[in-house]
């Protein structure tokens, strides 16, 4: 018998006027003891839904109304509430998806972490905290034996993340519900948080459920797919299964909107023929942030001294973890958040710093276009007035003419034209992203800056906005400055690719050149991080160095010195955190700001799996021991 | 650029794609604004409160001042040949009622006062006294306190500052006690009464506004229009306030009551209306001393007061969006 | 943490210039003085001039304002217009009555109202949570004499359990005493209570839709402590300014139920004052209250301060 069985689930959720909307239907799968199965599934299926089920629980406003959830073959859906409350925690334990709202703001860590096992009876609060620092070590948390004493608001999100596996493994539970657990956290940070989980899971030989929307994610961690869409199984099997040979349509499309491993020549960089030497626009020597400005250096600085150009029409990708300045460098080129020092050039025209002082042409030929649709769109206005004003803002259509205009604009972005007559809340994500653009077009600009815009939205919904991009950049020949934390999104679209770390950039040049040696060490651990595709990954790539020094420390803006020092692997003390790096030149306009000379970085990629130290080298070997 | 001319398909072709695996939208489309059968009773009530108010004098039996009769606190169903002809009655009881007033001239609905005066005939007047002063001072109050906090919020820095600072030191006075200083220094009279309502709440809508006006303003879209080169006329007219108008509308039903408290609450210390205007709030207090003989006079216009604020809060209780809860329920 | 407190504080004394001002230059406004009030009609334009020069009321505003603010801080509350008593002598034990009659309520409605708002949101949707919503948001819409009426109505008229003045001789014993203050400290209660009530309860059913509740509740926590450890303490900083803020709002309440029941208190002195325009009355009553309110809206601030975890505790 296995530990968790779920058969013919119904979950529906009820309108106001009681009709009701089938949320799952009928699904059926089980979980058995020690195996991890992962649920797939993008927005609205239902995924989170089931997996809390496994806790007796729905969501407020939802239902269960049908089928049965059955953990040692008892059924949970029909127990006294008494009996799930004693369930939860206990037997079953739940992850979210954000820790940081997670945690009790006004409770300390320890508290919260012991709570579930103590209120129980399972141990006593002694016992309990002794477990929970035992779980810190395992967990590679720092200061165990502090940790329990600080508040939530006191440790950083990969940190809280971590301490929420500990929450749940407190009281030994049978099964682990693990919901996105690594969705909102950095590529680098991700890797860590999944090394963790993967190990206390296996330690602790508890059984899991991953729910995630991310396929590479669940190649490392699971050993069984559900994959799930509108609330119905579409197919199910072994890892090795789903991954190699997927049988059902939508599996493939969701592997298909999975990008590849950044890797040179993976752009389709065939001469669009818009490509001229000139720049559309430039950023020369800008020093931002924010807080009043002294000498050119504001209070709280954010960039300091870029130099980036975007030549006409070409695609140039800004990327780095958050904190970088990746958004402040786009909203400086706007003119949203003027620079302290430096000047930016639209077409050798150097334009005012603030956008008040731009005239209306300069504003239109600069266009931002918002990270979120869903707050970049006024709630209150049609997408037709919503495009129709930059229309008659920018070129002065009137009357027949703007509504001829607004028709070609949803056109361009592939919507129906029915689509003017609707608010924003009518939309999905992916249509009012469309929009979002569509807008940013409709005053044909020369640059347009892209901040995140596929970063909230479905691998295959974000999959096609890119695919609309690259029509767009085809068809109109507009530039884009496209920012992403997501390098394989901007390997495979971008032409050239600027590397920022803590507001500085450290590697920039084309796509193809900065995707291969000699890497700055940064780039190299940005592409270390990206999951794969492929069992296993998640091993081999701890047991690069980059990996196992770069997840060790979080960003942090340093005035001097080259800012990556405390998380480079060929870090040289004494220099390195004291003086600014030169720029080193490789080939046509690749630029690498580095103590090292290009050889030398060169020669230090060729021993990635070099010797670790201590307790990385212990998992990595007990993983290759169990491997084999 | 005329890509419509080039591939006309476009549209549909992808289309049929998306609805393949379709994503659905985020939210349905805005519902009508539905009462529940507590907020349609309410409403009524209010309508009907509002229609007294219009057309009360014409439908009273008597004028607001009239004596009817020389006894004061008849009870509900006293009579009056008119005042010529006097009855002399030791007590109304309901014996003496049925004896006299079977076949009278005019019967006082809800009795007299404490001057003689038709209680019923001074609730439909003064329903128009404490309506309309209420209701124009609160209009007062919401272009005051619109203008300015929305002006606080788009502006910013030593602007917005100051006229917080100064809005924060009026809010920090009890509105009795402004209203007491107000009518100490300048009488009381119905212009001076309205001034004084709507400068007072004023500064709570001030701070709704401009609460309102931050949020919208730090919003995408808002950035999306400074970024395009919108003025400041625009983005206040078209992106802040329709956003802000449905928050901002319910609101002034809150406000509207306080308003309506505040004013009967002066007219009860007896320096609000002054007589003989009738009003709500000054017929609770001059016939308390009835209460003592067993007489409704102050009650009714209490029970006008209280059907007429509640009912307005059971509105905007039903307008507004359900507070929490739903996940307390999930406890066990 | 220290610096936002002593900023607050610093507030709090500027506020209370302000209000001064308010005060001060409200009751200076209006045309004819004191001098003219006193003499009536039998003033003449020599006879004026004298009194004013008497009166000190020929110097510019501005000297007799911070003349008027330096006596007031030393307590120094100057002299009635009418009959020329001290205002002090005139407040003295009627601020001692108002001060018991607040003090009474508070110590009741307080925790009368945190224990049933919470038993509320305890139990959102039950009749007991139904019946709490409906019959404070009731009591809340209509003004305190309202309820003062029905309750004098109910309590004196019908049920004659309670007198339905307040008067106090001062030699009355112990249960006189409570007999006696009955009707207003009910009053009193239902008003303040009830809006406390409502947003106790509003305040934690605000934090219980935070994803730490949720957690709890999927971490098997009971309802009792999800409430009382997990709820109560993110919104005690809102419930305590709830609590200043309502007895902030004891302030108009007092106004109303001193009159109704002539009860002899500070309340009841400055309606007098403001009948009769006796200015120099109204002004040093005003400030009394206004002070203690701006003071009750100072300690609000300052708990909700004290007790966010993010400010307690820094990184």
């Amino acid at each position: 018998m296995a530990l968790l069985e779920v058969e013919n689930l119904k979950i529906e959720a009820r309108k106001d006027d009681g009709t009701p909307i089938p949320i799952v239907k009928g699904v059926s799968f089980e979980v058995k003891a020690g195996e991890v199965v992962a649920l797939i599934g993008e927005s609205g299926s239902g995924k989170t839904t089931i997996s809390l089920a496994s806790l007796a629980y729905t969501k407020p406003g939802l239902e269960f109304c049908g089928g049965e959830v059955r953990l040692h073959g008892e059924d949970l859906l029909t127990m006294e509430p008494l009996k799930q409350r004693d369930l939860r925690g206990q037997k079953v334990a739940y992850l979210a998806q954000s820790a940081a709202a997670t945690f009790n703001p006004a409770i300390t860590i320890g508290e919260q972490v012991t709570e579930s096992a103590v209120l129980h009876g399972i141990l006593t609060q002694e016992e309990a905290t002794k477990r929970a620092e035992e779980l810190y070590v395992a967990l590679e948390l720092p200061d165990p034996d502090r940790l329990g004493s600080r508040y939530p608001h006191q440790v950083s999100g990969g940190q809280l993340q971590r301490l929420m596996a500990a929450m749940a493994l407190v009281g030994k539970p049978d099964l682990l519900v693990l919901d996105e657990p690594t969705t909102a956290l950095d590529v680098t940070t991700q890797i860590e948080v999944l090394k963790a989980f993967k190990k206390v899971i296996r330690e602790q030989g508890s059984a899991a459920i991953y729910v995630t929307h991310d396929l590479a994610v669940v190649a490392q961690i699971a050993d069984h797919i559900v994959v799930l869409y509108s609330g119905e199984v579409q197919e199910q099997g072994p890892v090795d299964q789903i991954i190699n040979n997927p049988s059902h349509d939508y599996t493939r499309r969701l592997m298909a909107a999975v990008r590849p491993t950044p890797t040179a020549g993976m752009s389709d960089d065939d001469d669009h023929g818009h490509g001229r030497a000139e720049a559309a626009i430039a950023a020369r020597g800008i020093t931002a942030g924010y807080g009043g400005i002294v000498d050119g250096e504001p209070a709280i600085t954010i960039l300091r001294d870029i130099n980036v150009e975007v030549e006409r029409g070409d695609v140039v990708g800004v990327i780095g973890e958050s904190g970088c300045g990746k958004s402040t460098l786009a909203r400086v080129m706007a003119g949203l958040l003027p620079s302290a020092r430096g000047e930016i050039v639209l077409n050798g025209k150097t334009l005012e710093p603030a956008l008040e002082d731009r005239d209306r042409d300069e504003l239109r030929q600069v266009q931002f276009v918002f990270q979120m649709a869903d707050t970049a769109l006024n709630p209150r206005q049609y997408i037709g007035d919503i495009l129709g004003r930059p229309v008659e803002f920018y070129l002065g259509l009137k009357g027949e003419d703007k509504r001829r205009r607004v028709l070609e604009l949803l056109d361009m972005v592939e919507l129906p034209p029915a689509f003017a007559d609707r608010y924003p809340a009518e939309l999905s994500g992916g249509q009012k992203q469309r929009i979002n653009l569509a807008r940013a077009l409709a005053g044909n600009p020369e640059v347009l800056l892209c901040d995140e815009v596929t970063s909230a939205l479905d691998s295959i919904v974000g999959a096609n906005v890119i695919k609309l991009l690259t029509n767009l950049r085809n068809k109109t020949g507009v530039s884009f400055v496209f920012i992403s934390h997501d390098l394989s999104t901007v390997g495979s679209f971008a032409d050239k690719i600027v590397v920022l770390y803590a507001g500085r950039v450290v590697e920039q040049g084309p796509t193809d050149q900065v995707l291969s040696p000699p890497y700055h060490p940064y780039t190299r651990l940005l592409i270390t991080s990206v999951p794969e595709l492929r069992v296993g990954w998640l091993e081999d790539t701890m047991k690069t160095r980059e990996a196992a020094a770069g997840i060790a420390r979080g960003v942090e803006i340093t005035a001097v010195g080259c800012p990556f020092f405390n998380r480079c692997p060929i870090a040289i003390p004494g220099t390195c955190q004291l003086e600014t790096p030169p720029v080193r030149m490789h080939g046509d306009g690749h630029e690498i700001a580095c103590h090292h000379s290009l050889d030398e970085v060169e020669h230090s990629e060729a021993e990635t799996q070099k010797v670790l130290h201590g307790y990385e080298k212990a998992i990595v070997d007990d993983d290759s021991a169990i491997k084999a | 650029m005329s890509n419509t001319t080039e591939n006309p398909g476009a549209a549909e072709k992808v289309v049929d794609e998306i609805d393949k695996f379709a994503e659905l939208p985020d939210a349905p489309p805005k519902k009508t604004i539905k009462l529940s059968w507590t907020g349609k009773l309410a409403a009524a009530i209010v309508a009907a409160w509002v229609v007294v108010a219009f057309i009360g004098p014409w439908i009273a039996p008597f004028h607001e001042a009239e004596f009817i009769l020389d006894d004061s606190f008849v009870p509900a169903g006293g009579c009056a040949e008119m005042l010529d002809e006097l009855y002399d009655i030791e007590e109304w009881t309901p014996e003496a009622i049925t004896k006299y007033c079977s076949d009278a001239d005019v019967t006082l609905f809800l009795g007299s006062d404490y001057l003689g005066r038709d209680t019923f005939s001074r609730i439909l007047w003064g329903a128009r006294t404490t309506i309309g002063i209420s209701f124009v001072a609160t209009l007062f109050a919401y272009f005051m306190g619109i203008t300015l906090g929305i002006g606080a919020a788009v502006s910013g820095g030593y602007i917005d500052m100051v006229l917080s600072r100064v809005n924060e030191s009026i809010l920090s006075l009890p509105s009795i006690m402004l209203g007491l200083i107000v009518v100490a220094a300048l009488g009381s009279s119905i212009p001076i009464l309205i001034a004084t309502a709507s400068v007072i709440y004023a500064t709570s809508v001030f701070r709704i506004a401009r609460a309102l006006g931050q949020d919208i303003m730090v919003q995408d879209f808002v950035e999306a229009a400074h970024a395009r080169g919108e003025g400041l006329w625009w983005i206040i007219t078209r992106e802040v306030l329709p956003n802000a108008a449905m928050p901002l509308l319910t609101d002034f039903g809150l406000r509207l009551v306080f308003v309506i408290l505040f004013i009967s609450s002066l007219s009860f210390l007896g320096l609000g209306v002054q007589p003989p205007t009738a009003d709500w709030g000054s017929m609770v207090r001059e016939n308390m001393a009835g209460l003592g003989y067993g007489s409704y006079a102050s009650i009714w216009p209490a029970i006008a007061i209280g059907t007429l604020t509640i009912s307005i809060n059971l509105i905007v209780d039903d307008i507004s969006a359900k507070s929490g809860g739903s996940l307390a329920k999930k406890m066990v | 943490m220290q610096a936002m407190v002593f900023r607050r504080i610093l507030i709090g004394f500027a506020t209370l210039w302000v209000v001064s001002i308010i005060v001060y230059f409200g009751l200076s406004v209006l045309p004819g003085d004191a001098a003219a009030i006193q003499l009536g009609q039998a003033a003449t334009e020599e006879s004026l001039a004298a009194l004013r020069a008497q009166l000190g009321l020929d110097r510019p505003a501005y000297v007799r304002y911070f003349e008027w603010l330096g006596n007031m801080s030393t307590g120094d509350l100057g002299i009635s217009n009418a009959g020329g008593a001290t205002i002090a002598s005139l407040i003295g034990f009627r601020l001692g009555n108002t001060l018991e009659l607040g003090g009474i309520v508070a110590v009741i409605s307080v925790p009368l109202s945190v224990f049933l708002g919470l038993a509320a949101a305890m139990y959102p949707g039950t009749w007991l949570d139904r019946a709490l919503t409906f019959g404070t948001m009731s009591l809340v819409a209509v003004p305190e004499f309202l309820i003062a009426t029905f309750l004098v109505l109910i309590f004196a008229v019908k049920l004659k359990w309670m007198p339905s003045i307040a008067y106090m001789s001062g030699g009355e014993t112990f249960w006189e005493w409570v007999h006696a203050l009955a009707m207003p400290i009910l009053v009193l209660v239902v008003v303040v209570s009830a809006q406390m009530i409502r947003m106790t309860r509003a305040g934690i059913l605000n934090v219980m839709n935070s994803p730490y509740i949720e957690m709890a509740i999927l971490k098997g926590v009971p309802r009792k402590r999800i409430i009382l450890r997990h709820a109560l303490f993110n919104a005690i900083g809102p419930i305590i300014n709830v609590i200043a803020l309502n007895l902030a709002y004891l302030v108009s309440g007092v106004v109303i139920v001193e009159t109704i029941f002539a009860y002899s208190g500070l309340a009841k002195l400055m309606i007098d004052g403001v009948q009769t325009r006796d200015f120099p009355l109204v002004q040093a009553c005003a400030m009394i209250f206004c002070g203690t309110y701006v003071v009750l809206l100072l300690i609000a601030d300052i708990a909700a301060i004290m007790s966010n975890p993010r400010l307690r505790n820094p990184k």
